[in-house]
């Protein structure tokens, strides 16, 4: 094993590792102010809003980005199926599914 | 329902799609790490202590160039900088737990694992350590089982892209994203519109310009600060 790839992984692990942890060693010692904690309460829905629509672009070298066609389409079912049954398994099981069967005609 | 977040091995089951997901991505990220030369103990090692799926990815790209060290771990720390985020969003949940229990619950937390946690969360049920740390364990095997099985035995196997296993992340995301939205929706439909939007676009804007890891973050915090500014439907 390298020493190059031996402080990649210690520098990494690190930098991964405190903001897992900071926050939990943080509300040990003192307490968030009200308005911090309002704050906080949005933070589930607009970063999965946001780790919804950014697993569907595509960053290009230049310009905006662009829609990922085959994710998008899948999505449509996936969607479709989290609303109806409110079941991941199930969301997860028809989104790969219909990924599959799209790649199938597509190739 | 009362039990459903009370044990160890109930927090097993719910991590179940997340295994599902994470199958098929950290299979792909270990034939990823594998084709960059490194070895199958490498990638063990990468999962084991780094274990941030996206994060990886990125670095297997920057190893491959030969970056300097200095800039994989500075990329590395962005890409993964929305975790402080998530934490601080669940931490004071368990403020009243000992210091090594929580940072224990912070070091295995992922995009996927906090998702499904605060589903739980969002349910107002009282929801145990031991069920969080069945969900955490569960999901950080399987991101290790499945990219030593990929650094192993990839050139093997068929490419799971193929059999639509890289969908699964997104999948899973939808699945979350609608479990999230579903309170927010009945409770103020009109805000809640206001943010997603905003949040979608910011995040289009912004991956003009940043990585899409970072806007991310940005997204997230501007959709945080339209739920502060907008005011509650009638």
């Amino acid at each position: 094993m390298s020493s190059y790839f031996l402080k990649i992984l210690v520098g990494c692990s690190l930098v991964t590792w405190v903001p897992r942890v900071l926050p939990f060693i943080v509300t040990k010692k003192l307490r968030f102010a009200p308005w911090l904690i309002k704050f906080l309460s949005y933070i589930p829905l607009c970063i999965l809003t946001a780790l919804v629509f950014q697993s569907m672009l595509e960053a290009q070298a230049h310009g905006f980005p662009k829609l990922k066609t085959l994710e998008a389409i899948a999505s449509v079912p996936t969607l479709a199926v989290a609303i109806k049954t409110k079941d991941l398994m199930k969301t997860v099981v028809v989104g790969v599914v219909t990924m599959a069967i799209l790649r199938l005609i597509m190739a | 329902m009362a039990a459903e977040y009370q044990t160890f091995k109930a927090g097993v089951k719910a991590c179940l799609p997340t295994v599902f997901g994470y199958l098929g991505i950290g299979f792909a990220a270990g034939v990823i790490g594998k084709s960059i030369g490194l070895s199958v103990l490498e990638i063990f090692l990468m999962s084991t202590f780094i274990y941030a799926g996206g994060a990886q990815f990125i670095i297997c790209g920057l190893i491959a160039i030969h970056s300097p060290i200095s800039a994989i771990i500075f990329t590395t720390f962005l890409v993964n900088l929305r975790h402080l985020l998530m934490s601080m969003s669940v931490a004071t949940y368990f403020e009243k737990h000992s210091l090594l229990l929580s940072i224990g619950i912070g070091t295995l937390l992922t995009d996927e694992a906090y998702g499904v946690l605060v589903n739980a969360l969002q349910r107002k049920q009282k929801v145990k350590v031991a069920w969080t740390y069945g969900l955490n364990v569960t999901a950080y095997l399987a991101w290790i089982t499945a990219t030593v099985i990929g650094g192993g035995l990839g050139a093997f196997l068929p490419q799971p892209q193929r059999l639509g296993l890289d969908f699964a992340l997104l999948a899973m995301f939808i699945g979350l994203f609608v479990l999230q939205a579903e309170l927010p929706f009945k409770k103020q439909l009109k805000k809640t519109s206001w943010i997603i939007l905003v949040v979608c676009l910011t995040l289009y804007v912004g991956m003009r310009v940043l990585t899409p890891e970072v806007s991310v973050m940005v997204a997230t915090l501007v959709g945080c600060s339209v739920g502060m500014v907008v005011p509650d439907d009638e």
